[in-house]
């Protein structure tokens, strides 16, 4: 058995962690002038680590709940800290969304970043290291250092590759994501030594710490604690005025990655941990949560419709359809919960989709603005259909993509709350209101401004960025059923823990007891 | 051979798909270019002719195929004509499972050679009327494209896949509408078209949240069935069902233009007028119809629903006939008819007689996009003239035209013997057996076609008859269309006179020996309910409606050809009222001032107030006493490093607060 063979036999997940690292070393190792070679490297680096990647599908057991692809080597044993990774249902795929969305956005910055091109690229490979990490990361240590290791990279790609105000921005996301780690810090802590006084063994895998019966008080807490840090991280409302700013700052492939993936991070961090892990806390933030994520569907699409930058108004859509995804996570049901998960690939192909077309827009006019343009259609047409396409899908359109997610949310959510379903429900409509409106001032009309009147057209490697984004907005619209099927054995288990936990820390519950005085009140 | 027809159901709407990617292909990699260089406006390239064939006979094919297929249909037994074919899973979760399957019932039996039929002709027309269109492959694309939304519309076999097609046939009409999308208004009809219709979809999306966790199934069959069985036993409260069903008239309201969401309807106008034909006439607002139809049984057990179906029809279609008076653009006229026949297939839905809503659906079809194409045709000899201000006397100028129209007007008015009156007069009657408000609804619906006649013939008088108003430079290029054209206009007059036949009412049918062919199909044998009010009275109100028809023709008479000058002193005396028909008594205006403009408002407010005042003030705050705290840190690390430094630290030590806590306590 030859070495390659073997480590991807057994040790899939690690080379994928370890890829593109490697790839970024190979990248520091060439000369600064070679812009050409670092760029072609770079990418042939993520596509290789996509077609890797391939092979976790393929390898995939859709029938069983538990983690797959497992590995797990102790790391700091006197801690019980390991290294631990695998993929279930839940990770797969955004595992796979990561190593999709990441060539597609170095190849997107082939032309757009001129400055500084060698370390542009080296970021790009560590934060796809560090995204991978924390998607297949079972271990909470380990989980924490891909998490902060993704910062890292993506502040720096804000801060030195952004635009004008790239440095209130990178700081605004900066200050947010520093709260929320420190809280999130603080939070894993207290279940480390908290299970050490239990169990009587210090460790942080966290299937281990998955059965760990956690006292309803101590619940809240660290569930408020991990709520904040993720809530800030979804955005979820009201925490999301980093967005707009990172984004509208950040270059074209940094805001595709952070759009596509890094949001996908905290609506992840719920699933993977505050849920299974608090589940009786969960169930009674539940409906607050669902609030909010209602108030942010409502409150980012409004937002959107008045927006003069396309950027921004992307990014306030954003804020909108993570609210869908957040419905549908504490809807608790199948339904709710697999539309979400589907979601979270959906937005990240959609809106990632909608960033590379303003990317595109950019460079060739250095402006962003609905006003200073109009009538591209008849300009750019191949750019404007796929524009539209892209539209659609992030309108939920059914055929596409977006509405199989947005359909199962709204489906598991109505269950769970019919009346702020209907209120989620509204978004279906702003959602045509804001994007159809921008995609008419920019596209339809006369060519109100000379300078517009000679753009090119799409060409070959933007071509290249889009079509397998296309690809994918149908395959899912039209025979989602790969993608739900793999999810299934998964996000049922989860549920019925779920489900289970919650009963066995909430019954019998007392006469007249609320929220407030199961937490607060004497006893306990 | 008939027999195994139903097999191959599928190639009903594949065909079409077919023709919306081979010409779609040839829109983008032949026409674009020649585009983008400018030249090719010509209708010379060869490109074009492969369109022309191309997308007509795709819809040709499935037109066949829809016949084969209703033919293999009709030859089972009457109650074995239900015709499932599994095609694939398309989503399915936990429970929920959406399958895509296509149903052939004689109600989608109907659906789809009307669709199919009616369909093809506009195509074949539009190879004449948009002979002079540069964007040629587009056009077809998307009508093929919608064709086959629509297919998949009537033939799915649940809620769901009817939801494909139901925004499918949205995204053409957006598209579609739009097409001239240099001119700011058809973009702007365009998108209004698509926003109104997502309020409805709103409440269509809620209705199969609800039937799903109440039914358990989106499948019409097992919904209707379950509906059933809950309703007898009473788990099934008449509440539930009537929130189901007045979110899935919701629906219906937003894709058929019924008050109040019908504001989108006129402005979708700015499309080609055989799109006007095909999609805003013929075929996809009357989708909405088709849902109440198809869940006949559900509405059933709601009577509520049932009576506000029929109040919303009734008073969608006085109303918008009356705003059809005043109209002055050819096409506009028929738009808000269109409204207003919808209105009677949603009277007739309500008031039980589904069957009479299909029928009427049907002879609308015909003679709708009948007066659409020969509008259209009026409008391309006039080289693009639609103001009926600036006809006139073209009577002998455009024979064909002139000759196919005025059947259709008088199909629309309903003179005995042509498709209209039939279909009319069984929903006039239904409506006056209705359980509730019978006499008040047929009031309203008689006075309708009063004024429908008018209007139509106003029409008539004033773009064909009398002296030529026409600006010199358009009347000299005056022209009869091509016959690519003029065919399609002939075979739905032939139509639109004999198209209602197949409906007769049992009471002249019974006379002339004629069976009614229509309802024996669309309702199972004992099903029709037998009505106890007599002959004569059926009889007289027949009468008494022809005679409002005839009234209606004679007043457009009178004040359009033997006094022309009256309408203007009409107009003098009362210049309020028809200042408020004339503007459509002013809706859009309040739309946009109690809606549009409040909504806008309120969203920068909150932008300007919430995000970027109050939590980025916070957020601002915090940042200044960080940088504070990082300016003393920097001096150990340095950067931003140590800003991430610090944030560790800060961690730590709370970590360590927090274990001194733990064990304090």
């Amino acid at each position: 058995m030859t070495t390659g063979s073997f480590l991807l036999d057994r040790h899939l997940l690690s080379v994928l962690i370890a890829l593109p690292a490697v790839g970024a070393a190979g990248v520091l190792c060439l000369p600064r002038e070679r812009r050409a070679d670092i760029r072609n490297a770079s990418f042939l680096v993520a596509l290789a680590e996509f077609l890797v990647s391939l092979l976790v599908v393929a390898r995939f057991d859709p029938g069983t709940a538990a983690m797959q692809l497992s590995e797990s080597v102790p790391w700091i044993p006197r801690y019980g800290i390991g290294y631990i990774v695998g993929v279930d249902g839940i990770s797969l795929w955004l595992l796979m969304l990561t190593t999709f969305i990441t060539p597609i956005a170095i190849l997107s910055a082939f032309s757009a970043v001129e400055r500084h091109v060698k370390e542009f690229m080296v970021f790009m490979l560590v934060l796809e290291t560090a995204m991978v990490g924390v998607f297949v990361a079972v271990d909470l240590f380990l989980f924490y250092v891909f998490w902060e290791l993704v910062l890292i990279p993506m502040y720096f790609l804000i801060g030195v590759w952004g635009g004008e105000r790239r440095i209130y921005a990178a700081i605004k996301f900066f200050l947010y994501t520093f709260v929320g780690s420190v809280l999130m810090l603080v939070a894993i802590l207290a279940l480390f030594f908290h299970h050490s006084e239990a169990a009587g063994f210090y460790t942080t895998d966290l299937m281990k710490l998955y059965g760990l019966a956690i006292p309803l008080k101590m619940q809240f807490w660290l569930f408020g604690a991990f709520f904040l840090a993720f809530a800030f991280k979804v955005p979820m409302f009201p925490f999301h005025t980093w967005l707009p700013d990172a984004h509208v700052e950040a270059p074209t492939a940094g805001s595709v990655i952070l759009a596509a993936i890094l949001l996908k991070m905290g609506a992840y961090g719920f699933l993977r941990f505050s849920v299974p892990l608090f589940p009786a806390a969960a169930a009674d933030f539940a409906p607050m949560i669902a609030a909010l994520a209602v108030v942010g569907i409502v409150y980012g699409a409004l937002v959107s419709m008045v927006q003069k930058d396309i950027k921004k108004l992307v990014a306030y859509s954003s804020v909108s359809h993570l609210g869908f995804v957040m419905l549908g996570l504490f809807a608790f049901n199948l339904q709710g919960i697999e539309g979400g998960i589907l979601q979270m690939v959906n937005h990240g192909v959609s809106t990632g989709a909608l960033f590379l077309l303003v990317g595109i827009l950019y460079e060739r006019r250095h402006t962003r603005l609905i006003s200073d343009f109009g009538g591209l259609a008849r300009v750019v047409p191949v750019f404007s259909a796929c524009f539209m396409i892209v539209a659609l899908s992030s309108i939920a359109l059914p055929g596409t993509n977006g509405f199989v997610g947005e359909f199962l949310i709204l489906l598991g959510a109505f269950r769970a709350n019919a009346w702020l379903t209907a209120a989620a429900a509204t978004g279906v409509v702003l959602a045509a209101v804001y994007m159809l409106w921008m995609y008419q001032r920019v596209m339809f009309g006369e060519v109100t401004h000379e300078e517009n009147r000679r753009l090119p057209d799409m060409n070959v490697r933007e071509l290249a960025c889009m079509l397998p984004i296309l690809l994918l907005v149908f395959w899912i619209g039209v025979y989602p059923q790969p993608f739900l099927r793999r999810m299934d054995a998964t996000v049922r288990a989860y549920v019925a823990r779920y489900e289970a936990a919650k009963q066995a820390a909430l019954s019998p519950s007392a006469p007249g007891e609320t929220m407030f005085t199961r937490y607060f009140g004497a006893g306990k | 051979m008939v027999t195994g027809a139903l097999e191959y159901l599928w190639l009903v709407p594949a065909f079409p798909l077919l023709g919306v990617v081979l010409n779609g292909a040839l829109a983008l990699f032949a026409e674009r270019p020649l585009l983008l260089s400018g030249a090719g406006a010509g209708g010379v390239a060869p490109y074009r002719r492969a369109v022309a064939v191309l997308a007509p006979a795709a819809v040709g094919a499935s037109f066949a195929a829809a016949l084969l297929c209703v033919a293999s249909l009709a030859a089972r037994a009457p109650d074995d004509r239900l015709f499932v074919r599994f095609l694939f899973p398309w989503i399915e979760a936990g429970s929920f499972k959406a399958p895509a399957s296509l149903l052939l019932d004689p109600l989608s039996a109907v659906m789809i050679l009307v669709v199919t039929g009616v369909g093809f002709l506009i195509h074949v027309y539009s190879v004449g009327y948009m002979s002079h269109e540069r964007a040629f492959a587009r056009y077809f694309t998307y009508l093929n494209l919608f064709t086959f939304s629509m297919l998949v519309l009537v033939l799915a076999d649940n809620y769901l896949l009817m939801f494909v097609g139901w925004e499918g046939v949205g995204l053409c009409s957006y598209l579609l509408i739009g097409f001239w999308y240099d001119r700011r208004s058809a973009a702007d009809a365009g998108k209004k078209a698509f926003v109104v219709n997502r309020v409805g979809d709103f409440g269509f999306l809620l209705a199969m949240f609800l039937a799903f966790w109440t039914f358990g199934s989106l499948t019409y069959t097992e919904v209707f069935a379950r509906a059933g069985g809950m309703a007898a036993s009473g788990t099934l409260t008449a509440g539930l069902a009537t929130t189901i069903t007045l979110l899935m008239f919701l629906g219906a309201v937003g894709k058929s233009a019924q008050i109040p969401l019908y504001v989108w309807l006129p402005d979708a106008m700015e499309g080609p007028t055989p799109v006007s034909a095909l999609i805003h006439a013929a075929t996809m607002v009357t989708a909405g119809v088709y849902m109440v139809a198809r869940s006949g049984a559900l509405f059933l057990l709601a009577p509520a629903t049932m009576t506000t179906v029929a109040v919303v029809g009734a008073a969608t279609a006085i109303f918008a006939a009356t705003i059809g008076l005043c109209q002055t653009d050819i096409k506009r006229v028929l738009a808000y008819s269109t409204v207003s026949q919808l209105g009677y297939m949603f009277l007739a839905c309500g008031v039980g007689a589904f069957t009479a809503g299909i029928f009427h659906l049907a002879t609308h079809a015909f003679f709708k996009a009948l007066l659409f194409l020969a509008a259209g045709s009026v409008i391309h000899a006039l080289s693009g003239e639609q103001d009926l201000r600036k006809m006139g006397g073209l009577k002998g100028r455009v024979p064909v035209t002139f000759v196919t129209m005025a059947v259709a007007a008088l199909a629309i008015a309903g003179i005995p013997g042509l498709s209209g009156f039939f279909s009319k007069d069984e929903i006039l009657w239904k409506a006056f057996n209705a359980p509730a408000y019978g006499p008040v609804l047929w009031a309203v619906a008689a006075a309708t076609a009063g004024i429908t006649a008018f209007y139509m013939f106003r029409l008539v008088f004033l773009a064909f008859y009398g002296p030529s108003r026409m600006d010199p430079g358009v009347e000299k290029r005056v022209h009869e269309s091509p016959w690519t054209m003029t065919l399609p206009l002939s075979a739905l007059a032939v139509l639109s006179v004999a198209g209602g036949w197949v409906g007769i009412p049992a009471v002249l049918g019974d006379a002339v020996g004629v069976p009614n062919l229509l309802e024996r199909w669309l309702s199972p044998p004992g099903a029709v309910g037998a009505e106890h009010h007599s002959a004569a009275l059926e009889l007289g109100l027949m009468a008494l409606s022809i005679g409002i028809a005839l009234g209606g023709i004679w007043l457009a008479h009178r004040l359009y050809r033997a006094r022309p000058e009256t309408p203007g002193a009409i107009a003098a005396r009362w210049p309020a009222l028809y200042d408020a028909v004339r503007n459509k008594y002013y809706v859009d205006e309040l739309y946009d001032r109690a809606l549009v403009r409040p909504a806008v408002r309120a969203a920068e407010w909150l932008w300007q107030m919430f995000d970027a005042r109050l939590v980025d003030g916070i957020v601002n705050g915090a940042a200044v006493l960080v940088r504070a705290a990082g300016e003393r840190v920097r001096r150990l690390q340095g950067g931003i490093v140590g800003g991430y430094a610090f944030s560790l630290l800060l961690g730590a030590v709370l970590i360590v607060g927090y274990i001194i806590y733990r064990s304090a306590g």
